[in-house]
C-alpha cells in the first residue's frame, strides 16, 4: 500500500507523542538503569565503572537469594492456582445458576482492591492471635493450629493465599467470556455422545480456550513480576527475610540502603530473565501467526 | 443398533410462557425418512431437540423403537444427531471426533476402529482422518460430523439443517450423498429443514409445519400435488403456486368464475359437495397450458415480463381483471412483452382452497 506524503505526515505526528515517551521512559530509563548496574553507585548515581561487580555481590546476597527463591515457588503456585481457581468459578457459574450478576460481582470485587488493602486484610486474618485460628480455637478446636504466617518457612505461602485470593475474580472472568463462547451446539452434540460433564471440559472444552487461558496466564505473570505492596503490606518481607521479593529488594536498595549500583543490578536481572522468559513465547506467537 | 419407528402422542413444549408445540403427533415408521419442512421459528428444532433429549418436554409421550424414552437421556434413546454448525470437537482429529464417543462409553477398541474405518470409507473421509477440523472444507466438516453420528450405530439418525451452512454446489452434493446414505443403511431418518427442495427430493415423508402445528404429512408427490391448504401451497413449490381469487358456480357443470373468465372443473377431485362460494384457485406455473383462442375454457393474458431460466422459461401475465400470474414454457418460446396469449388451467392439475379458512375444497 502507498501513501501519500500527507498522510504519512499525519500519521507520524499522530504517533509521535507514543514514540517519544517510548524512547526517552522505556528505551531512556532502562538503559541508565542497565549503565547504573555497571557502576559503584551508592547513594547518588556517579559513573564510576566497576564491570560486573555489582552482580557479584548480588550473587552473593543471602536475601536477593532468598527472594529469588520465595519469587519462584510464588509465581509457579500463584499463577497455577489463580488459573484452576478461577477457572472452576467460571464453571460453577456457567452452570446457568441463579443470581449469576451478584455473584459474578462478589467474585469481581476483590480485584477492585488494592494489594496494600487486601495485604492488610489478609494479615488480619491469618494472625494466629487475631484470625482464623483464634477464632477456631474460640469455637472450641483448641488444636486448631494455622500460624503460617509466622513461620518463616511457610510465610511466602501466605502471599501465595492472598494473591490468588486477589486475582482469582479476573481469571474467571475471562475464562467465562471464554466458557460463553463455546457454541451452544458443541455442549448437545457431546450429550448425545454420551460424554459426562467434566470430560466435556477436560477434553473439548479446555482445548477450545487456549486464548484464555494465555491471557489469564500473561497478566498473572506480570502480577508476579511487579510482587512488593501484598509483601510489604502483609509481612514486610518476614519473618526475618523469609518472604522478600525482588521488586522489594530493589525499592529497598534504591532508597532505604541507598545502593543504587546493587538496587539496579537486581533490576536489570529481573529484567533480563523476563525477556528470557518472554521472548521463545512471543517468537513462538509470531512464527504460529505466520504459519497461519 | 435395531433399526427404530419413533412414536410422538400429544407432545406440549414451551419455553416460560411461550408455547411452542401443542399436542403435536407424529408417527415415523421404521427405515423411513421423514422431513420437517417448515418457515423459520416454527418449532422444527424445538421437536428435534425433543425427540433427542435435549430439551425437556412438558407433556406428552415419545416412544422409540416402541420404548418410552420421553424421559431418558439423549445417549440411552438409540439416536444419533448432525448439526447445522457441524458442533464438531475443535481441537480433536478427524479420527477422534469420531471414536471420542465411543472410547468413553467403553466400546472396544477393535471395535471403534472398524466402525470409524467403515463411515469414514462410506463418506469419503479416510484420507482426512488425521486433521484437524479447522484443516477441513465446510463440505468436508459437515460429512465428519455425518461420520461420527454413523459410528453410533443408532437406530434413528436426527438432522437439524445439515446442509444450510453450505454453498449451493455443495448442498446439491451432499444431498445426494445423504440420500444413498439412507438407501444403504435403511436407518430411519428426521430431517429438519427450511429448504423445500432438499425435502421433496429426500423425503419419503414430508411434515409441512406452521406454528407449531404439522399442517400436512404425506409423501412429496402429494403434498406437491394436493396441497391441503393455502400455507402448504405457497410455502412448497418454486417458483411458487399461483392464486387466483373467484367464486365456484355451479351451473350445467361447476366452474370456477374470475371476473370474465371461466375456469371448467370438470375431473377435479371436490372433498365435499361444492357449493356456489367464494374460492381461491391455485395452479402450479407448470401446469398452466397454452392452448387455442377458441377453447371454451381458455382465458386471456398479457405478458408482463419474460424470465429465462436455462431449462425453460417463466411468463409472468396479467389476466384483464388484474390478478397476476407466471407460467413456465420451453427455453425457446417465441413470446414478447406485451403479446396477448391464451392458456388453460387443466381441473386436474388444480388446487381450490375455502377463501376465508384457506381449507383445500
Ligand atoms: N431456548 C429457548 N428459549 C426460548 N424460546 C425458544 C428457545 N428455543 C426456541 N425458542 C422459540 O421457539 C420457537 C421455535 O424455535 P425453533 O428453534 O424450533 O424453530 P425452527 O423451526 O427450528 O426455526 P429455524 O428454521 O430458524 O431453525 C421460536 O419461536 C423460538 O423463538
Ligand atoms: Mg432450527
Amino acid at each position: 500500500m502507498r501513501l501519500s506524503l500527507n498522510s504519512r505526515l499525519s500519521t507520524i505526528s499522530a504517533l509521535l507523542p507514543a514514540l517519544l515517551v517510548m524512547l526517552v521512559v522505556y528505551i531512556g530509563a532502562t538503559s541508565w538503569t542497565v549503565w547504573m548496574s555497571l557502576t559503584n553507585s551508592r547513594m547518588l548515581p556517579n559513573n564510576n565503572f566497576v564491570g560486573l561487580r555489582q552482580y557479584e555481590l548480588l550473587l552473593g546476597n543471602d536475601r536477593w537469594i532468598t527472594s529469588v527463591h520465595n519469587i519462584v515457588i510464588y509465581g509457579v503456585l500463584f499463577v497455577s492456582l489463580a488459573l484452576l481457581v478461577g477457572f472452576l468459578l467460571a464453571v460453577a457459574i456457567d452452570q446457568r445458576v441463579r443470581a449469576e450478576d451478584t455473584i459474578r460481582s462478589i467474585y469481581l470485587y476483590p480485584y477492585s482492591m488494592s494489594f496494600v488493602v487486601t495485604g492488610l486484610v489478609w494479615q488480619w486474618l491469618l494472625n494466629p492471635t487475631l484470625g482464623i485460628q483464634h477464632v477456631l480455637r474460640s469455637w472450641g478446636f483448641e488444636g486448631a493450629t494455622f500460624d503460617w504466617i509466622v513461620r518463616p518457612e511457610t510465610a511466602i505461602y501466605c502471599l501465595v493465599i492472598a494473591g490468588v485470593w486477589q486475582a482469582s475474580g479476573l481469571v474467571m472472568a475471562i475464562m467465562l467470556a471464554g466458557l460463553r463462547g463455546v457454541d451452544e451446539e458443541i455442549w448437545k452434540a457431546a450429550r448425545v455422545d454420551g460424554l459426562p460433564k467434566w470430560r466435556v471440559y477436560v477434553s473439548i472444552i479446555i482445548p477450545m480456550m487456549g486464548a484464555s487461558f494465555a491471557t489469564a496466564a500473561v497478566l498473572l505473570s506480570t502480577a508476579v513480576v511487579r510482587l512488593y505492596d501484598l509483601s510489604v503490606a502483609m509481612t514486610n518481607g518476614g519473618p526475618g527475610i523469609a518472604s522478600e521479593v525482588p521488586a522489594k529488594f530493589v525499592m529497598d536498595h534504591l532508597f532505604e540502603r541507598a545502593n543504587i549500583g546493587l538496587a539496579t543490578a537486581a533490576a536489570t536481572t529481573m529484567l533480563i530473565t523476563v525477556i528470557a522468559v518472554v521472548a521463545p513465547y512471543l517468537y513462538w506467537r509470531a512464527r504460529k501467526g505466520e504459519v497461519r | 443398533m435395531q433399526k427404530s419407528n419413533v412414536d410422538i402422542r400429544s407432545l406440549q413444549i414451551g419455553f416460560g410462557g411461550l408455547k411452542v408445540l401443542e399436542n403435536l403427533n407424529l408417527h415415523v415408521e421404521t427405515s423411513e425418512f421423514l422431513v420437517l419442512l417448515g418457515p423459520s421459528g416454527c418449532g422444527k428444532s424445538t421437536l428435534l431437540n425433543a425427540i433427542a433429549g435435549l430439551i425437556e418436554v412438558r407433556g406428552g409421550e415419545i416412544q422409540i423403537g416402541g420404548r418410552d424414552v420421553t424421559w431418558a437421556e439423549p445417549k440411552d434413546r438409540g439416536i444419533a444427531m448432525v448439526f447445522q454448525s457441524y458442533a464438531l470437537y475443535p481441537r480433536m482429529s478427524v479420527r477422534r471426533n469420531m471414536s471420542f464417543g465411543l472410547t468413553v462409553a467403553g466400546t472396544p477398541r477393535d471395535e471403534i476402529e472398524r466402525r470409524v474405518g467403515e463411515a469414514a470409507q462410506m463418506l469419503r473421509l479416510t484420507s482426512l482422518l488425521d486433521r484437524r477440523p479447522s484443516e477441513l472444507s465446510g463440505g468436508q466438516r459437515q460429512r465428519v460430523a455425518i461420520g461420527r453420528a454413523l459410528v453410533r450405530h443408532a437406530g434413528v439418525y436426527l438432522f437439524d439443517e445439515p446442509l444450510s451452512n453450505l454453498d449451493a454446489q455443495l448442498r446439491a452434493e451432499l444431498r445426494v450423498e445423504i440420500k444413498r446414505l439412507h438407501a444403504r443403511l435403511g436407518a430411519t431418518m428426521i430431517y429438519v429443514t427450511h429448504d423445500q427442495i432438499e425435502a421433496l427430493t429426500l423425503a419419503d415423508r414430508i411434515a409441512v409445519m406452521q406454528g407449531g402445528v404439522i399442517q400436512q404429512l404425506d409423501t412429496p408427490k402429494k403434498i406437491y400435488r394436493e396441497p391441503v391448504n393455502r400455507f402448504v401451497a405457497s410455502f412448497v413449490g418454486s417458483p411458487a403456486m399461483n392464486f387466483i381469487p373467484g367464486r365456484l358456480a355451479r351451473g350445467s357443470e361447476i366452474a370456477f368464475i374470475a371476473g370474465v373468465n371461466r375456469v371448467s372443473l370438470n375431473g377435479y377431485a371436490f372433498r365435499s359437495q361444492p357449493t356456489d362460494a367464494p374460492a381461491v384457485l391455485g395452479i402450479r406455473p407448470e401446469h398452466i397450458e397454452l392452448t387455442a383462442a377458441n377453447d371454451p375454457s381458455s382465458v386471456s393474458a398479457r405478458i408482463e415480463m419474460v424470465e429465462p431460466m436455462g431449462a425453460d422459461t417463466l411468463i409472468w401475465c396479467r389476466l384483464a381483471d388484474g390478478t397476476a400470474f407466471s407460467f413456465r414454457h420451453d427455453a425457446d418460446a417465441q413470446v414478447r412483452v406485451g403479446d396477448t396469449l391464451t392458456v388453460c388451467f387443466p381441473a386436474d392439475a388444480l388446487s381450490l382452497f375455502d377463501e376465508t379458512s384457506g381449507q383445500r375444497l
